[in-house]
């Protein structure tokens, strides 16, 4: 495992108040299905715990509301996140975990793209091809150690 | 010209996680012996489905599990159809063999360091090869008694390898990569001396990302390539196999083919009657011809359908059945497998 951090301190933002989805805004019809918006989705990332830190991905900017961008009638999400630091050997498992709790939220029609911000990290292109590989994920997610890495970084986001 | 189309005609449920692969047995479909193909997933088993004469409909047969601890991520018939050799994800290869009816695992090939991706027989079912993450492409000699020697261990990839096939006449073997490449490998000294003696890459106007699958035309001449970069690629040769001065016949870039899909390509399957099918994680299948109108310059092959959903989620393998009138199967993400007829 990793020995010493990879950043040792980092920034901490404040999170951004949730919001209450307003009742007036519940559609006539009950049963009418309402297309997963921006804000569906970033509710479902932002309380993921970064790898090596006690904050969440959003207290460390490493999402943001404007990084999620979604377009439900093409069943389609693309997750933009920028690691703390350039060197961010944790990038792929962050990405990992951005990938496992879509994968377990958003319905199965989803096409999933993630990747980290353009130059926010020293191996971009490398990052992104192994994060969009699914080969590589679905073996990454037959590897027991990193599975329990994986639940742990989800476990807040679950609450 | 009539208008053709891809008709489901049934749709298989069976695997209870992703079907990554299928092969249809080649001693299968015709004098009167029903198809049959196997399918494998990330349910950790292979599945045998037969066609019933009488009714045309396929129903599985067997469930090889309870061997493979991880995916099963291809599979593939020897030519003679009698053993059937499956790769996984736990770094084995497994030789089944169809005992009257029943499946038996004969032998277990280890070696490779991680996950293996890949499995292929040559056309005369003498030599086997496998490829890995660990970015190795193997080359196993089968033996008598249903033993395996490796005879080769091939390093020239520098990424992990995601199929390897072996000319439909020839012993000289394809790969590709996550590196973007195909290499063609032969046995130039005729004693086991295995080497790269081509790299189809970007300097050959080659892939731009991982190359996912490969396959070849009857005759051998052309190879069809899909990958990451949401193109396909036509290859070609002069001369199969080896020239008569010992030398090797490269292989040169024909056509690429873009625009049409609008993710990965997992999958293409070139038919003996000339068409190729392509699946992709648009969860569309695309056919592809010769373009015969062809007038100069103009492209060498056309879109002869799309079958827009297909299926509910990634298509990650397509292949067209032996036989007069070959069925496509295609497997998905979905958990399904579904075989199509092409007719107007």
């Amino acid at each position: 495992m990793v020995s010493g951090l990879i950043n040792a301190n980092p920034v901490i933002y404040e999170k951004k108040q949730r919001q209450q989805r307003s009742t007036q805004s519940l559609p006539a019809d009950e049963y009418a299905v309402e297309p997963i918006d921006q804000l569906e989705i970033f509710d479902h990332i932002r309380d993921i715990k970064d790898p090596e830190h006690p904050y969440s991905l959003e207290e460390l900017k490493v999402i943001t509301e404007e990084a999620v961008e979604v377009d439900d009638q093409n069943s389609y999400v693309r997750v933009t996140f920028t690691p703390t630091v350039e060197h961010c050997s944790m990038a792929t498992i962050i990405g990992l975990c951005l990938r496992v709790k879509l994968l377990r939220s958003l319905p199965s029609r989803y096409k999933v793209d993630i990747r980290v911000a353009p130059g926010s990290h020293a191996t971009e292109a490398a990052v992104n091809k192994q994060l969009n590989d699914k080969e590589r994920v679905a073996a990454a997610l037959e590897n027991p150690n990193l599975v329990d890495m994986v639940d742990e970084c989800l476990a807040p986001s679950y609450d | 010209m009539e208008r053709l189309e891809l008709k489901e005609v049934q749709k298989l449920e069976g695997h209870t996680d992703r079907v990554w692969s299928l092969d249809w047995n080649p001693a299968t479909g015709h004098a009167g012996v029903p198809l049959v193909f196997a399918s494998c997933s990330g349910d950790k088993t292979v599945r045998i489905w037969e066609q019933n004469l009488s009714n045309s409909l396929f129903s599985c047969k067997a469930v090889l599990e309870e061997t493979h601890t991880r995916t099963v991520r291809s599979c593939a018939w020897s030519p003679s159809g009698k053993l059937l050799a499956t790769a996984s994800f736990d770094a084995t290869t497994a030789i089944w063999e169809n005992v009257g009816g029943d499946f038996e695992c004969v032998s277990t090939l280890e070696g490779h360091e991680n996950e293996v991706k890949s499995v292929s027989w040559n056309a005369s079912g003498t030599l086997l090869a496998t490829c890995s993450r660990d970015k190795s492409v193997w080359i196993w000699e089968v033996q008598p008694g249903n033993e395996f020697e490796c005879v080769s261990v091939l390093q020239g990839h520098t990424q992990d390898v995601k199929m390897v096939r072996w000319h439909p006449t020839e012993d000289i073997l394809f790969s590709c990569s996550y590196d973007n490449n195909i290499k063609v490998w032969a046995d130039e000294g005729d004693s086991d001396d295995w080497q790269c003696v081509q790299t189809l890459g970007e300097p050959n106007n080659g892939h731009t990302s991982t190359v996912w699958a490969l396959s070849f035309n009857a005759s051998g001449d052309k190879m069809v390539t899909c990958s990451d970069d949401l193109s396909l690629k036509v290859w070609e040769t002069d001369n199969i196999g080896m020239q008569s001065g010992g030398g090797f016949a490269p292989w040169r870039h024909r056509c690429t083919l873009t625009g049409y899909h609008e993710r990965t390509i997992f999958s293409v399957h070139w038919s003996r009657g000339g068409i190729f099918a392509s699946g992709a994680a648009d969860n569309a299948i695309r056919l592809f011809v010769d373009n015969n109108e062809s007038q100069v310059d103009g492209p060498l092959y056309k879109l002869l359908l799309k079958k827009e959903k297909a299926h509910d989620m990634d298509i990650n393998y397509v292949q067209w059945s032996p036989g007069e009138k070959p069925l496509l199967a295609s497997a998905s993400d979905d958990g399904t497998i579904k075989v199509w007829d092409l007719g107007s």
